[in-house]
């Protein structure tokens, strides 16, 4: 059931749209990624939510009702800042322990909470340790211990993983999600790594220069992107103008690189999109392309490389298992339509 | 940490100029008056000693100095504090010419200010002529020297900017997150200042309190001139005991006495100063202040700024314009006066007349004035930065905070003390600089040093070692690196630095006083033997001068602050 409702929000500053009538909702114990380039208002956004800021236009509901006179120290959410924001002259106790106290709890629960918590991220010998001296990594779990100790009703990270190197970010965000999961904590998470994004998030939300430009799950997402920037933000890069028209009852995309059956009743010029993952190193498929390989690079468990066909430089993904040609050879690849091109109009 | 024995060596070299001058030029001569006074006496050394100290007088102006000195601390945080706030973290139309007008005062010799204040509120002061004129009366309604509340306010004048800059200046840098943190934790607006901001601020804090109470505990000029003989500290006495009674048994204990103080005051000083560096993720401002939007905020901003003008800048407004009035009073009706426009004030500073103390124009002080500044800022500069580069190479050992406070020690030192101390040390070849013109800018230097060092050591310790380590592996050798990038960093910090040197030798009195010869005055000097003589025309003159000195303060203070945007350094 959805417990948090964005209606409407748009925000600027002076003459710049930081947000542009933005809405969506959460459902409760939903992990949400808000995934973005930098500056499109996702920073932004949580900071509406969160009350620090007001919005210009819209509203922020919880369970239907406003959050619009409610002060941010009374939302009872947790916001979870890229920096960290440790208090540098508390120790990682008391920084856990600061908001069961604000909350006025007996010392005892405190406590008893802020070791279950430095158990949870895996801290439970840190607590006297000056916040100070801690990595990178470490400073991370005692702020993530530290906004969950008071049972948020809605979690908040702001890029938490920024600040860290891959091998760390890659280990913690997976940690992460299993501590939100096994606490059945609603969360909303934002980044500009794509990666992280699809790892941690149950629904995406992409956003781009203030506006919505896609939601859903991360498998619907990536099979199907609703639009040039979701499929340029993907990597899906592989993008050519072409005109669809109808020919004998067969809707047609005509392109430099041939005519393509595609699905679609809208006619006029548009943007045709070849996935990059969908291609077979064969020469029986529906379309066959031949092309130059100019370039490969290995990417752990894909090999990507550059194909130029009629002079345009095409990237596809194969797997490690299959065996590439020489480099400057010819090349022939096979794509099935209905799962390798798509189409975005343009209008 | 321990020295690696080539770094021994460069901090040893570094520090040896430093610490000759202070040999020579502040050790020696406090030594010598110390051992004169001490001989003067009959009965030996000690006794006397004991004697002194067995009377009350010395406890009960030690007593008073603390009191006074608390008190001033106190007010000058009251009005600092509201004001550090509202530079640190808001932005507005003025900011920048408010924040040097109000560093100004700073910078004034006390007789200007007991001359501003004279001017203001004085018993011919602008707001007593005003309430005569507006009430008819017979009497000046507000008496304000000579009084306790006198000395208190010259203080806040004086002192106020200390407050501001240091404790502003490191607010202002202060990660506006760690507030949010708090709030989305749950605290409300006053338990995020009360557990988060204030706990953080408090090293800053207490440090600019400590300058400030270190300032009014050797506060001369506004005890003796605004304060009047009511009242006694330990600098005055020290001043009276030495120059009217000749009693220098009591006038060294209570330079002891004195010494001891600001010693202790210091020590605990620079330890807090260096506390200011506490591991704070650190904001540019751009970040951290944002413009008055509510009408709340408006209302208070208001209410401060206002106060802050009154205080800080009226004086000044009142001298400079007192300094091209002509008042003349009615001899028939003696509560009314009428005043004119006129720059005659100014253009007598350029005549000699016969019966003048000096033997040239008043106005050729200015000049005198400005050539021992020069002198000055040179020779504080040479000292000064081989300081500061041992300080910023050689952090954390105790000798360098030891070095560290005994840097400090001239800024606590009686004036008086000093003066005397030169008189007396510096008269026997290969010393006898008595006759010399650079004995002058060798005081000055002495005061102004301790400025110096402040200014250039943070400059010099923010520059990361991996920038030179990179122009080294590039090919550059010792001395371009220091050409190439120490210079041009701290180029900024140098000219700080510099501006300190100048301005503080121009408004030098205490010591300046004791040593200058008659036929070369200093403009403070000159500024007092003409308030000293009687009629309108000397007041008048005197006003004048300390206009030009102030509005040469002003200047270099604008010019501090135009070089300062941007760096976090102590005050």
């Amino acid at each position: 059931m959805a417990i948090l409702s964005i209606k409407d929000v748009s925000k600027s500053f002076g003459n710049t749209k930081a947000l542009d009538e933005i809405s969506f909702e959460i459902n409760e114990g939903e992990i949400v990624a808000l995934l973005g380039p930098s500056g499109c208002g996702k920073s932004t956004l949580l900071m509406i939510i969160s009350g620090l800021e007001h919005p210009n236009k819209g509203d922020v509901l919880w369970n239907g009702n406003s959050l619009a006179n409610v002060q941010p120290h009374l939302r009872n959410f947790g916001l979870m800042f890229q920096d960290f924001a440790l208090f540098p002259h508390m120790n990682v106790y008391a920084n856990v322990a600061f908001g069961l106290k604000m909350a006025h709890l007996a010392p005892n629960s405190i406590d008893l909470r802020v070791h279950e918590m430095l158990n949870l991220v895996g801290l439970s010998a840190f607590s006297k340790r000056d916040v100070n001296t801690l990595s990178g990594g470490e400073q991370q779990r005692v702020a993530l211990a530290r906004v969950l100790a008071p049972h948020p009703r809605l979690l908040m990270l702001d890029e938490p993983l920024g600040s860290l190197d891959r091998n760390l970010r890659e280990r913690l965000v997976i940690d992460l999600k299993r501590i939100l999961h096994q606490m059945q904590q609603t969360a909303i998470y934002v980044t500009h790594d794509q990666e992280e994004a699809f790892t941690i998030a149950d629904r995406i939300i992409l956003i781009n220069s203030g506006r919505i430009e896609q939601i859903g799950t991360p498998l619907e997402i990536y099979r199907d992107p609703a639009s040039i920037f979701v499929a340029q933000f993907l990597e899906m890069t592989n993008l050519i103008p072409g005109i669809i028209q109808n020919h004998d009852g067969k809707t047609l995309a005509i392109s430099a690189l041939g005519n393509f059956p595609v699905d679609t009743s809208v006619e006029g010029k548009a943007n045709i999109l070849i996935r990059p993952d969908m291609a077979r190193l064969d020469d029986d498929g529906l379309i066959v392309l031949k092309g130059l390989f100019k370039e490969v690079s290995f990417r752990g468990s894909t090999q990507r490389i550059t194909l130029t066909i009629n002079q345009i430089p095409l990237t596809f993904e194969f797997t490690t298992q299959v065996t590439l040609p020489n480099l400057d050879t010819q090349m022939t690849i096979s794509l099935d339509p209905s799962l390798a091109i798509k189409v975005f109009p343009s209008s | 940490m321990i020295l690696k024995r080539g770094k021994w060596v460069t901090v040893s070299l570094l520090w040896s100029a430093p610490l000759i001058f202070l040999l020579l030029f502040y050790f020696y001569p406090l030594g010598s008056i110390l051992k004169i006074s001490l001989e003067r006496s009959q009965q030996g050394l000690i006794s006397p000693l004991i004697d002194a100290m067995k009377s009350p007088l010395p406890w009960r102006i030690l007593g008073f100095t603390f009191w006074q000195a608390i008190l001033s601390t106190m007010l000058t945080l009251t009005l600092g504090l509201p004001g550090a706030y509202l530079f640190a973290r808001y932005s507005f139309r003025g900011k920048a010419l408010l924040q040097a007008l109000t560093g100004i005062p700073f910078l004034l010799p006390t007789l200007v200010v007991a001359a501003a204040f004279n001017a203001l509120v004085g018993p011919n002061g602008w707001v007593n002529l005003g309430l005569k004129q507006l009430f008819n009366l017979g009497n000046s309604p507000i008496q304000f020297t000579n009084t306790l509340a006198a000395i208190l306010v010259a203080h806040v004048f004086y002192n106020t900017t200390i407050v501001l800059r240091m404790v502003g200046d490191f607010w202002s840098h202060l990660d506006p997150r760690l507030g949010q943190a708090a709030q989305m934790l749950g605290a409300n607006r006053w338990q995020a200042i009360r557990w988060v901001i204030i706990p953080v601020l408090t090293p800053a804090i207490t440090a600019a309190a400590l300058l400030v109470f270190i300032f009014d505990f050797t506060s001369f000029g506004v005890i003796l001139i605004l304060g009047g003989p009511r009242f006694a500290t330990l600098e005055v006495e020290i001043y009276y005991q030495t120059i009217s009674l000749f009693n220098l048994p009591l006038a060294a204990v209570l330079s002891l006495l004195q010494l001891a103080c600001t010693l202790g005051l210091t020590l605990i000083y620079s330890r807090l100063a260096k506390r200011l560096t506490i591991p704070l993720v650190l904001k540019s401002r751009s970040v951290t202040q944002r413009r008055l939007t509510t009408f709340r905020g408006k209302l208070m901003a208001g209410i401060l700024i206002t106060t802050l003008i009154i205080l800080l800048i009226l004086p000044l407004a009142a001298l400079a314009i007192r300094s091209v009035t002509r008042l003349t009073s009615d001899q028939n009706q003696p509560t009314s006066t009428s005043s004119g426009l006129t720059l005659d004030y100014y253009q007598e500073l350029g005549v000699n007349r016969r019966e003048s103390a000096f033997f040239a124009p008043p106005s050729t002080a200015i000049s005198i004035s400005l050539g021992y500044a020069l002198a000055t800022t040179i020779l504080a500069l040479s000292l000064g930065f081989p300081a500061a580069l041992a300080l910023s190479r050689d952090v954390d050992s105790p000798f360098s905070k030891g070095m560290d406070a005994i840097l400090m020690l001239p800024l606590g030192t009686s004036a008086v003390t000093l003066g005397l101390g030169f008189i007396v040390a510096l008269d026997q070849p290969p010393l006898d600089l008595r006759a010399s013109w650079i004995i002058i800018p060798l005081a000055h230097t002495l005061v102004a040093f301790p400025f110096v060092v402040r200014s250039l050591t943070p400059a010099l310790r923010s520059i990361q070692p991996r920038i030179r380590q990179a122009a080294v592996v590039l090919g550059a050798s010792q001395g371009s690196v220091f050409r190439y990038i120490d210079l041009p960093l701290i180029s900024r910090a140098i000219l700080v630095a510099g501006t300190f040197a100048f301005t503080i030798s121009l408004g030098e009195f205490g010591a300046t006083s004791l040593i200058a010869r008659p036929e070369f005055p200093t403009v403070p000097v000159a500024i007092y033997r003409l308030i000293s003589r009687p009629g309108e025309i000397n007041y008048g003159q005197a006003l004048a001068l300390s206009t030009i000195l102030m509005l040469i303060a002003g200047a270099g203070m604008l010019l501090i602050d135009h070089m300062r945007l941007g760096e976090i350094g102590e005050f």
